[in-house]
């Protein structure tokens, strides 16, 4: 299985109502950090964000992706919204 | 003294601490290079760490806040986050607000 289609996996236990996982890698080939996983960007969408801030959403998504953090993703950039932040 | 302290004593000793890939003046990555953009802009000059120059420094940072990306930044010894939340943070005006009396 692929990166994204892991990462997808394993979020899936935010209940999101919508995930988006773009693969950067190609743009950053052959720097140093490259070599330890690929660069991902994460659009996601959780009720289960509400009411909280940005830094404790981000540590659910770390939490979220496991191991993964480790081995598989080098790079992550993270947008995480709640439904309604979404449709503003 | 134990990577763990040395991490402890930066982040208490100075008020505005960048842990980063490169310098601010030669970042090695995008993320650090953003990070260490968004403070210039605010006019604080950070107590800056490459990270890339100590691998035992590398690690320990992730374990210090259970973060686990760089950059991350410290302020007046509390983590506020890495370069995604440093940018929302700078958009929303809270980031200045966190670095008033700071500035150079």
């Amino acid at each position: 299985m692929n990166v994204p289609a892991m990462m997808e996996a394993r979020l899936a236990s935010l209940a999101p109502s919508r995930v988006e996982i773009l693969d950067d890698s190609a743009r950053h080939r052959g720097h140093a950090g490259a070599r330890e996983g690929g660069h991902f960007r994460l659009a996601i969408t959780s009720a289960a964000f509400e009411g909280l801030p940005t830094l404790a959403r981000h540590r659910m998504v770390h939490a979220a992706l496991g191991d993964l953090m480790r081995n598989g993703i080098h790079a992550l950039s993270i947008s995480a919204a709640t439904p309604s932040e979404f449709q503003s | 003294m134990d990577i763990q302290e040395v991490i402890k004593e930066q982040v208490t000793t100075h008020p505005v601490v960048l842990y980063m890939k490169g310098t601010p003046q030669f970042p090695q990555c995008g993320f650090s290079a953003t990070a260490a953009q968004i403070l210039k802009v605010c006019g604080v000059k950070p107590f800056s760490v490459n990270i890339l120059e100590d691998a035992a420094m590398r690690q320990g940072i992730k374990d210090f806040a259970n973060w686990p990306t760089i950059p991350q930044l410290y302020i007046r010894g509390q983590f506020v986050g890495g370069c995604d939340i440093m940018k929302e943070m700078y958009q929303s005006g809270e980031l200045q607000k966190l670095l008033e009396g700071l500035a150079e």
